[in-house]
């Protein structure tokens, strides 16, 4: 049953879950954090722009760590690069997520075996929610990823942790 | 110009710093110069009626395995449109070889790179300090005995 249907007639009274009301509220407005590494990041802008519009989901890109909701890592993570991840990842305020976007992000990808220079899987520095395949992933591939995650937040609860 | 008449214009100039050219049985002709005197032959080909090489192209590093090291330049020349590729060879014991920064200013990063990929130094390069590679990284990559190392600053590198 929808939180609006619990509505009681002519006032601005509604019953329901704590639990049910922050999960909504958290899911409904997942604010990414805007950064992007490699070509996965034209994806995410791709989606981000008008015509996949990411904003239906309530998710649109911030430029401080401090007000993003979700890392949406897109792109190939260099040894370089990881540490600056991280530092961004302890920036962000809890509750917070990771979309770990692409083959490269995932695991390395074609980097796999001679990238000397690429972390293989950005989940050896910071813990991942939801992993998107793809190389890179479609708008579609990253809109069902951030749905999972969605899916993932409606199931939390405060009184387990 | 062709290499080959190039090659006599700089032969006649420097002589002895002038150590090859090669254009049959290769990729692409070229002109082998000493370490030593790459700035005056780069300034040479820059400023020369004949030649007036105005772009550097490309810069790179090479690693021809058992201790051999090289530096590639490729040269244009917009107003004269032709080219020239200039070789220098160098052994692992003197990695060291004159900047041509002050010459063409592309040469800066490429250098940089040179440096962070092979270690080989461009004595008189305003800023030599790795380009692409963390500042403490150990090792040059592109070497062609370079070792992937297990772990940088806690993290696991292989696969």
């Amino acid at each position: 049953m929808g939180l609006l249907d619990q509505r009681f007639e002519n006032s601005n009274v509604f019953v329901t879950s704590m639990d049910y009301m922050l999960n909504w509220a958290r899911l409904s407005s997942l604010w990414g954090m805007q950064f992007g590494l490699a070509c996965c990041a034209i994806e995410m802008m791709a989606t981000g722009a008008s015509h996949y519009d990411f904003d239906r989901f309530g998710t649109f890109f911030r430029g401080s760590p401090r007000q993003s909701d979700v890392m949406i890592v897109a792109g190939t993570v260099t040894l370089k690069m990881a540490s600056r991840i991280k530092t961004l990842y302890d920036q962000m305020s809890e509750p917070r997520y990771v979309i770990s976007m692409g083959s490269c992000s995932n695991c390395g990808g074609p980097y796999w075996e001679h990238g000397y220079h690429v972390l293989k899987g950005v989940d050896r520095i910071i813990p991942v929610d939801v992993y998107v395949p793809g190389c890179p992933p479609r708008p579609e591939a990253l809109m069902e990823g951030l749905m999972k995650l969605q899916e993932k937040i409606r199931k939390e609860s405060l009184a387990k942790g | 110009m062709t290499t080959v008449e190039i090659f006599g214009l700089l032969k006649e100039k420097f002589g002895d710093a002038i150590l090859e050219s090669k254009t049959e049985g290769v990729p692409s002709p070229y002109v082998a110069v000493a370490p030593h005197s790459v700035l005056n032959v780069a300034l040479f080909l820059r400023d020369n009626e004949q030649t007036r090489f105005d772009v550097l192209m490309c810069l790179s590093g090479m690693d021809y395995m058992a201790g051999k090291f090289g530096v590639v330049y490729h040269l244009d020349s917009m107003p004269l449109r032709h080219k020239l590729t200039l070789k220098v060879h160098l052994t692992a014991e003197n990695l060291h070889v004159q900047s041509v920064e002050s010459v063409w200013k592309t040469a800066d990063w490429h250098e940089r790179e040179a440096f962070d990929m092979y270690g080989i130094v461009f004595d008189g390069h305003p800023d030599l300090r790795r380009i692409l590679m963390p500042d403490d990284w150990e090792g040059y990559p592109l070497r062609k005995d370079f070792k992937v190392p297990q772990y940088y600053n806690g993290m696991k590198v292989p696969y």
